[in-house]
């Protein structure tokens, strides 16, 4: 894990990154873990979990348990979908008071998506991180 | 003779490359890009001969107003409209028809009277009619577009009522790219009294336009989609019409006179724009349009015509694509949705990586989605510089995606 604050769910996919050389081995490989990830039930798809700033529709339902981080989420777009996906792995069960730690981007950038992810800030990336570290803060 | 390599020369933007890719631009609905002509006048504009226009008696200031007020008469002579006294400058289409709700509609109806509307009409052709309907309990009547997207204009004039103050339908839908019968509809509406605002958003883009001959009472224009300036466009309004409206913003250059108790406004056109105007982007303008009537409209639309042609028989080489709208009537402009589990910013992020310009949304026409019962379409809107290969190269992109999503 060396200095990284991430998760080993994090650390695999990042494994699984290393080998891809091009865009789009890796946007296929966004999109399959998009297309894997379960749907958040329709039940949580309310104002409240609606996550504003992005251009398609995102939900994130953070749970905190024990003092352990977690979230689902989903979206209509299978790509950002993927990037809940690798969020979760990302943040899920870290100690609520560790989500602040997290250097998200530095992270992100280890998958070799961070021009596509800073690039096009309609994605929702930075507004799901944002919620993230504000659900976490006030917990 | 129409050449479309030489017009590409003109665009320096069209020789770049995004992401290690050629710019493939089919996002011309949402904004064209500049030739080089504009980009030098906007330059020359603000290098040598700038200063405020109608105020100074310095060389500098007439020099930007004789320039400036020049644009006024190429505007006319674009539109063949009447007379340039009744073309106001404007900053876009959305300005244009705010200015006709404020000034016209505001000044003119009352509580329960009504106003058409297309279903298809932009948000700019909306959002100022529900101001009415919240503001002053101004009616908006819907029409809807047959199944293949075309908009019948007996349906229209079947809308009329003794209550309809207004009918305001645009010339070509931006989302479906029909392409609407204004003419019959505005013959119609005139015999029973009822004035009609046409949209010239996209018309007046993809088709020679004659307001001589067309038979409306507004017709707004917006710059930035004819190769022009953004924060650039006009009106055009008729005599009878302007002299029902009041002024709308109030402020410098519409007024004539200003007293601590009483003003006296400038006669129209000026009377209907207020403080210092987009000075440089309407020279631009000027020279956009002056280079698309050296071109020739008709000649561009043939040249789309062909393009359209061309990119509806490859659309349709694609079943699990869907085209929203056939109709028999249309410009180069395609909104589609895809089969599997592709959203439309899918789509265009996938097509982006391939150098393709696409929109993806709602394109500021809520209820048309709703109507058509699509939460997001992607939209290729072509432009007199594109071609067929580009059509190719959008094709190819398409097909990428749907492997990529599946």
């Amino acid at each position: 894990m060396g200095s990284s604050m991430a998760q080993p769910a994090f650390e695999d996919i990042v494994d699984d990154f290393e080998f891809l050389d091009d865009w789009e081995d890796r946007y296929r490989m966004v999109i399959e873990m998009g297309k894997a990830m379960a749907a958040l039930d329709d039940a949580l798809k309310v104002p409240a979990t609606k996550v504003d700033g992005c251009a398609s529709q995102v939900w994130l339902h953070p749970m905190i348990d024990g003092g352990i981080f977690r979230f689902d989420g989903d979206s209509d777009a299978v790509i950002v979908r993927g990037l809940i996906a690798v969020l979760r792995a990302l943040y899920n069960d870290l100690p609520v008071d560790r989500v602040a730690q997290v250097d998200a981007w530095a992270e992100l950038s280890r998958l070799g998506l961070q021009d596509h992810l800073s690039a096009q800030r309609s994605n929702g990336v930075r507004a799901m991180i944002d919620r993230i570290q504000t659900t976490a803060a006030a917990a | 003779m129409f050449d479309v390599a030489k017009i590409r020369d003109d665009f320096p933007i069209l020789a770049r490359q995004v992401n290690g890719r050629p710019l493939v631009y089919l996002d011309n609905g949402a904004s064209a890009q500049k030739p080089q002509v504009v980009i030098d006048a906007v330059t020359r504009a603000y290098a040598d001969e700038y200063a405020n226009v109608h105020r100074g008696l310095h060389t500098l200031s007439n020099i930007a107003t004789e320039k400036y007020e020049s644009v006024r008469g190429i505007i006319a002579r674009f539109l063949n409209a009447p007379s340039e006294d009744q073309v106001i400058l404007t900053s876009g289409t959305t300005e244009g028809i705010n200015l006709v709700a404020y000034g016209w509609a505001m000044a003119n109806m009352q509580a329960g009277d009504e106003i058409i509307l297309s279903v298809m009409e932009h948000h700019a052709n909306i959002v100022p009619w529900h101001f009415l309907r919240e503001r002053m309990g101004v009616q908006i009547k819907w029409v809807d577009i047959n199944a293949d997207g075309s908009l019948d204009p007996q349906a229209v004039l079947d809308a009329i009522t003794p209550k309809t103050r207004l009918i305001a339908v645009t010339q070509i839908s931006n989302v479906l790219g029909t392409v609407v019968d204004v003419k019959s509809i505005c013959a119609g509406a005139r015999a029973r009294g009822v004035p009609v605002l046409v949209d010239g958003s996209q018309g007046a883009v993809h088709m020679p336009v004659d307001l001589s001959d067309l038979g409306c009472d507004f017709y707004p224009i917006t710059g930035h989609k004819l190769y022009g300036p953004s924060g650039s466009g006009a009106i055009w309004i008729a005599p009878e019409r302007l002299a029902e409206m009041r002024p709308f913003m109030g402020g410098g250059d519409m007024i004539r006179e200003v007293h601590k108790d009483s003003v006296i406004y400038n006669d129209a056109p000026m009377k209907f724009e207020a403080g210092t105007p987009g000075i440089v982007q309407t020279i631009g303008l000027g020279v956009a349009l002056d280079y698309l009537m050296d071109i020739g409209m008709d000649k561009i639309a043939a040249h789309e015509a062909d393009l359209c042609a061309y990119a509806k028989s490859r659309l349709q080489t694609l079943p699990w694509l869907h085209v929203q709208g056939d109709a028999p009537d249309r410009a180069a402009i395609f909104s589609f949705t895809m089969d599997g589990a592709a959203h439309a910013h899918d789509i265009s992020t996938i097509l982006d990586k391939k150098g393709v310009a696409v929109r993806a949304g709602t394109h500021c026409a809520g209820p048309l989605m709703d109507h058509l019962g699509v939460s997001a379409s992607c939209r290729a809107s072509f432009a007199m510089y594109n071609t067929r290969a580009e059509v190719d190269t959008l094709i190819d992109a398409l097909e990428f995606a749907q492997d990529l999503f599946g």
